[in-house]
């Protein structure tokens, strides 16, 4: 059964991660949705001191070419990471809170700038939160 | 009120810290103890963003945490205070002499360190100070979040290291 992912070596424009799989789960069901999970790069930073967390997303983020970090938590350890490294090149984009939604529309937006494909997708991903209750 | 929890945490402020811990017990003011962050502005504002609007974060070193820990004490509302290592929870507590219990949330691996859970990592000084603190009156448990089995010292220093 075809997996649905994207032929040939797809540009990874994004790190995602996260608390436990948080982050692969993401990827994954981009993958399922849409084909595009290629376009991203799950980390976990379970068992991972702040220092490694950082150290990991910095390698990911040089090995891969990618310029946008998403993360779970405003208040987790690996925004405080990626905070760190956003500090220190004005290139990185972080955008925390991640969910599905703002995921599937920045794999999408490719005719734009890294850091303009992030502010779109964060806006579709707060968007994306509804309360339906019933009448 | 004051502080229901005193942890050591390598992580500082984090999920576990502001959610798993910080909900259930309503805490409303958290403690960062920790020598280097009080020290530099930017470390602070970047813990400061992490915490939720409805909870104050307030920064000491440990001579300072020292100095105020009556003050927080006394606090009306419930908090916790978090300190990066064994170290600087054994001087505060060798300060303060008013903390009945220690939480270990999270000492990751380094060099040095051998697992005793797989959010505790230990060097064999580490360990000595975690004794020094139980000997002292201290009790002192591992438990990553509130849900989980608080494991004590004894325990967790019986563990092989892997």
């Amino acid at each position: 059964m075809s997996s649905g992912e994207e032929s040939g070596t797809p540009s990874i424009r994004a790190i995602v991660i996260g608390h436990g799989d948080f982050s692969a789960g993401l990827v994954s069901a981009v993958g399922q949705i849409c084909g595009m999970g290629g376009r991203l790069v799950g980390l976990s930073m379970m068992g991972l001191t702040p220092e490694d967390i950082e150290t990991a997303i910095r390698a990911e983020l040089a090995r891969t070419g990618a310029h946008v970090i998403f993360t779970d938590l405003p208040a987790g350890s690996a925004t405080l990471a990626a905070r760190r490294i956003v500090k220190g090149d004005a290139s990185m984009v972080l955008v925390s809170g991640v969910n599905l939604a703002t995921l599937l529309d920045f794999v999408f937006n490719t005719e734009v700038s890294p850091s303009e494909a992030a502010r779109s997708a964060a806006e579709r991903g707060k968007a994306s939160l509804i309360v339906v209750e019933r009448s | 009120m004051g502080i229901h929890l005193y942890r050591i945490d390598d992580r500082l402020i984090h999920g576990q810290v502001v959610v798993g811990w910080g909900q259930p017990l309503n805490a409303r003011f958290l403690i960062l103890v920790d020598d280097l962050v009080a020290s530099s502005d930017w470390e602070k504002e970047l813990y400061r963003m992490a915490v939720p609007p409805e909870m104050d974060i307030y920064f000491a070193d440990v001579a300072t945490a020292i100095k105020d820990h009556a003050r927080y004490a006394a606090d009306p509302r419930p908090g916790i205070l978090i300190a990066g290592d064994t170290d600087a929870m054994q001087r505060l507590v060798k300060g303060v002499r008013a903390i009945g219990s220690v939480n270990l949330g999270g000492i990751h691996h380094r060099a040095g360190r051998a697992e005793k859970l797989r959010y505790i990592f230990l060097t064999p000084d580490e360990e000595d100070q975690l004794r020094a603190l139980e000997a002292s009156g201290v009790e002192v448990t591992a438990q990553d979040v509130p849900s989980a089995r608080a494991v004590p010292l004894s325990e967790l220093l019986q563990v092989a290291s892997k």
